[in-house]
């Protein structure tokens, strides 16, 4: 452990926010006092993204002391008081709030080694137990490990990840492939990246293992080309592992060869799904096939295929690390470990948390995230993306698992979880989902692309006062329709954000579609009518009569 | 217009090392579209017709990838790309406002060049800066928690 240090938040997000400023200013303050700290550092993400830039300091003998907002003056204060004066400034940390309730394991290293380190990630025990693994424990060890700890897929479906990996691992076949699924297209949900910008040795270790476990000779990372960052700190973290003997032929002595490469997507939501993911890594058109055969008989260029999500991927290395059992004991029975997710919208912190299975949002949204930002009473909770549905604060202290948000019309989804407040208006949020779905259908197949279109154009003529009470029978019909005639996924999702808020808030649609009103006056179009509307009523009231 | 002769070959060298360094790699044609869009902020016409050759793909093909994926684009860039993000923090948080000032301001719609060519609009999906929201990004850089006041200080950090 080091003696002291001070360490930048250096991901997206703290860099958005200006920390390459910050950066600068405490290596020239460091400089001009000729103060020798040794570990000034890049860090990734430690979740409380609305405070960037974040800049964590611990001085000798003393405790780490996270700041926020921090401009570059204040950072050469900073550095000033702590390694010179050795008197902490008063510590301005609002956000130490978000960390009682969170268990950290797919985010275990994020904010803790250098993302650009490989040592720094073996001084964390990362790699550890590789060499077992690969030499000791077989595929069979590690699949069994992978079955005590019960993870479920991350990327949304929630699929056992040891039953798919034994189907890979039993198929018979000379050539197999294992895919990183680091696309990440839900809107509002940005985990996949901060892990594979803060920690992506943890990923690589991951895919190393379910290389090892299904039997593959080569890995892709699949990561969207809008998240520069995490492109190359993954590359480079797969550059130091080969170097390191991790990657490549017969790795660290055993009969075991692997590489991992990086294949980049190219703005289409649809290549997440498992099968247009695989087409478009093969160069073609990201449109997606009938499943079965699923891609673990036949993936990529015909060959048995694992996917998995970046944040699953980062669970297996911790999982197989501390062990199947310790996992599984964490959250409930059927919903083991943790769940990570961007907790952003109306709420006062917002960020990346993760916590064990089985929290209430109650937790999460008062506690952790400190209730809503602005006066506006607390909503609820979007789940799943344009996948899933609202959780309406009735249901505020249900057990977060996967079972309950299914039984209350949501999804887990990839845990994007966006608060909304008395200032949201459903259909406008049902509007934007649908109008997301429709723009981002690959076309393929008709109820995919005439349904949405024409969901879209209905919620449309709600938002504008233009629909009539049994607009809203259509809008059901095509949602049934969609979700039971669409070929992936996304036609089968899309439909589910319309439905939850049809559900969940029929008074509203009724005040839209009767009433022409929007009670939050986010549709602009009712806004003005009703304006026109008391214009009006105040020229035909008689003159001089009290109104 | 003369139109160009259907046997015009274009050459370009830094191309033709590109297609060597892909060649052989299986699935190559999306990479090798990247990097051209890396380096020219575009994909040319004859840059496609030159790496139809070299990879052995038909243009069809070419195109038929280049035009389902949003990040690739046919014709040049502005000078600067203004990406508004419409993920679901920023949306709800007031990206549309945004978007509306800069339409406004600039007096494009999204995807259209503004007649000096120094900026485009474009809506994006989620850049995944949601704890910022809302979030522009002009060129890399990024903007967080944009008000639409904010707009013109932005756009004067940027020259024609
Ligand atoms: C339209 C659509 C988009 C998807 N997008 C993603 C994504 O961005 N990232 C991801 O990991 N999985 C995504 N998925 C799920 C994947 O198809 C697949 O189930 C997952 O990557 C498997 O990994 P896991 O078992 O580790 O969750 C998407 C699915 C659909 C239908």
């Amino acid at each position: 452990m080091q003696e002291e240090w001070i360490k930048v938040c250096m991901s997206s997000g703290g860099v958005a926010a200006g920390s390459e400023d910050v950066m600068a200013a405490v290596e020239d303050e460091l400089a001009q006092r000729s103060l020798a700290v040794k570990a000034l550092r890049k860090m990734g993400c430690i979740g409380c993204c609305h405070a960037d830039p974040v800049v964590e300091v611990k001085p000798k003998g003393g405790k780490p002391t996270i700041y926020e907002r921090v401009t570059p003056e204040q950072a050469r204060e900073i550095v000033a008081q702590h390694f010179q004066g050795g008197q902490a400034l008063e510590s301005s940390t609002p956000t130490d709030e978000m960390f009682p309730h969170q268990v950290r394991i797919a985010l275990r290293n994020c904010g803790i080694v250098d993302p650009e380190c490989i040592d720094d990630y073996i001084a964390h025990d990362g790699y550890s137990g590789l060499r077992h693994l690969l030499a000791d424990a077989g595929p069979a060890g590690v699949i069994e490990e992978m079955r005590l700890s019960g993870l479920r897929g991350r990327g949304g479906a929630g699929f056992p990840t040891w039953v798919k990996w034994n189907f890979a691992n039993k198929k018979q076949a000379d050539v197999k492939y294992m895919i990183c699924n680091g696309d990440e297209g839900d809107p509002g949900a940005y985990m996949d990246r901060s892990i594979m910008e803060s920690d992506p040795h943890g990923v690589v270790e991951g895919m190393i293992l379910a290389g090892f476990a299904v039997g593959a000779r080569q890995g892709y990372f699949y990561i969207r080309a809008e998240y520069p960052l995490a492109i190359e700190r993954v590359q480079k973290a797969i550059d130091a592992a080969r170097s390191y003997g991790f990657l490549g032929e017969r790795i660290l002595g055993t009969e075991f060869s692997y590489d991992l490469e990086i294949r980049l997507g190219a703005g289409a939501f649809v290549c997440g799904e498992e099968t247009a993911l695989i087409a478009s890594i093969e160069g073609k058109r990201g449109t997606p096939r009938p499943r079965p055969p699923y891609p673990t008989d036949c993936g990529l260029w015909g060959h048995p295929t694992v996917i998995n999500n970046v944040e699953t991927l980062s669970n297996v290395t911790a999982i197989l690390q501390r062990g199947g059992a310790w996992y599984g004991s964490i959250g409930t029975p059927e919903s083991t470990g943790t769940k990570v997710f961007a907790l952003t919208g109306k709420v006062k912190n917002s960020g990346l948390i993760e916590i064990p299975m089985g929290t209430t949002l109650r937790e999460i949204v008062f506690d952790i995230g400190g209730g809503p930002i602005s006066a506006k009473p607390f909503m609820a909770v979007q789940t799943g993306g344009p996948s899933g549905g609202l959780i309406t604060k009735e249901h505020l202290d249900t057990p977060l698992t996967y079972e309950n948000l299914q039984k209350l019309g949501s999804i887990m989804g990839s845990g994007g979880m966006i608060v909304i407040d008395e200032g949201d208006c459903v259909v406008d949020l049902a509007k934007f989902y649908i109008g997301f779905c429709a723009e981002e259908s690959c076309g393929k197949c008709a109820p995919c692309r005439v349904g949405g279109k024409r969901m879209q154009e209905i919620l449309e003529a709600i938002s504008e006062g233009r629909a009539q009470m049994s607009d809203l029978d259509k809008l059901k019909k095509l949602a049934h329709a969609m979700q039971k005639a669409s070929l992936c996924g996304l036609g089968q999702t899309a439909p589910n954000p319309v439905l939850s808020t049809i559900r969940q808030y029929a008074e509203e649609y009724r005040q839209h579609i009767e009433d022409r009103t929007c009670r939050a006056r986010r549709c602009v179009a009712l806004v003005k009518y009703q304006m026109e509307l008391k214009k009006q009523k105040a020229a035909a009231a008689p003159a001089g009569a009290a109104s | 217009m003369t139109s160009p002769s259907p046997r015009q070959e274009t050459h370009r060298p830094e191309v033709e090392a590109l297609i060597n360094l892909w060649k052989d790699r299986p699935g190559n044609l999306i990479m090798a579209l990247h990097e051209i869009e890396k380096s020219l902020g575009y994909v040319p016409r004859d840059i496609s017709q030159q790496l139809a050759r070299g990879l052995n793909v038909p243009l069809a093909q070419i195109y038929e990838v280049l035009t389902f994926y949003n990040y690739f684009r046919l014709t040049p860039p502005a000078k600067n790309k203004i990406q508004v993000c419409m993920g679901t923090a920023c949306y709800i948080k007031g990206s549309g406002d945004i978007l509306e000032t800069l339409k406004a301001q600039l007096g494009v719609q999204e995807g259209e060049i503004t007649p000096d060519g120094a900026f485009e609009i474009e809506n994006v999906r989620c850049i995944g800066c949601c704890g910022l929201s809302p979030v522009i990004k002009v060129g890399e850089k990024v903007y967080g928690k944009v008000k639409p006041d904010d707009v013109t200080a932005i756009l004067s950090n940027y020259s024609a």
